[in-house]
């Protein structure tokens, strides 16, 4: 474990899920990015201004880290940008189809107990394990 | 208000995925790489998560309607059908090639890499591709409908 950060991770960890609270308590909304923004293809024009809200909110926390002195995230990707598309599409496609991701059924689901978010978390969890595993180690492949 | 209230909750949402690494997908990738150098900041960042928001919503549950809204919105389904299993797939297996999710791939897009600007893309693509196959059906149903009737009065 060369790279563990728990303390970090434990505090960011606190800000989401008091991101995700905040939502819920202040506008009886449930914080899943997936549903959030893939809503805003069948939102009636009433339900898109919250939802635009929250993704510029995303996008504004490092542009205001920035003003700080925080560096842009700019991640280093391994992977070239054909499975980089390949996975986007897979993201897409898979969150939207399967009701949420990682805020919608890893974070809030699990804070809710819901059994189907649960189900879904440890699948997508798995199905994720397993392809690292083929990628990088070519187990099964 | 709840417009205000829903920029600043992405706002925190966002910090904490910058704070807690998790925009990194190289982090990611290290925690869900079982058989490498195993990095589980992922689960830290699950459990400070899950616990936050669980309280939160707890209070929540106390309360007949939330602050600036009318009513809340808590999802009603309970079922494990089969969507959900094969979306929750799907999902895994680009999370897996990749290391990003949605909420990170939004945050990282301030920095406007090329591959961010493509997997955004391309995500929203998916999301779109979801759209469009899951009205084929129904579609296809409403135009077969009304023909039944025109057939029994011809």
């Amino acid at each position: 474990m060369h790279n563990l950060t728990p303390l970090s991770g434990l505090l960011g960890g606190a800000l989401i899920g008091l991101g995700a609270a905040a939502l819920m308590l202040l506008t009886g909304r449930l914080a899943g990015v997936s549903g959030i923004l893939g809503g805003l293809l069948r939102a009636a024009p009433s339900d898109r201004d919250w939802r635009i809200a929250f993704v510029a909110g995303l996008i504004a926390a490092p542009l205001i880290a920035a003003l700080f002195g925080a560096p842009l995230p700019r991640p280093v990707m391994t992977s070239s940008l054909a499975i980089v598309a390949i996975g986007g599409l897979l993201v897409g496609f898979g969150s939207r189809m399967g009701n949420g991701c990682t805020s919608g059924h890893g974070v809030c689901g699990f804070a809710r107990l819901s059994a189907r978010s649960i189900a879904a978390t440890m699948i997508f969890m798995l199905t994720a394990f397993a392809t690292v595993a083929i990628v990088r180690h070519g187990f099964g492949g | 208000m709840a417009v205000v209230a829903s920029f600043i909750c992405g706002l925190i949402f966002g910090a904490g995925l910058l704070i807690s690494g998790m925009t990194d997908p190289q982090k990611v990738l290290g925690f869900l790489d079982l058989f490498g150098a195993w990095d589980a900041t992922l689960a830290f960042v699950m459990a400070g998560a899950v616990a936050v928001a669980a309280a939160g919503f707890a209070v929540a549950r106390g309360r007949a309607a939330p602050v600036l809204a009318t009513k809340f919105s808590w999802p009603d389904r309970r079922d494990i059908d089969t969507p959900l299993v094969a979306g929750s797939v799907l999902f895994g297996i680009g999370w897996g090639l990749v290391g990003i999710c949605p909420g990170p791939a939004l945050v990282n897009l301030a920095g406007l890499s090329l591959p961010i600007i493509v997997f955004v893309v391309a995500m929203i693509l998916g999301m779109i591709g979801y759209e469009l196959w899951r009205r084929r059906p129904v579609a296809a149903h409403a135009i077969e409908a009304p023909a039944i009737p025109s057939r029994a009065d011809g």
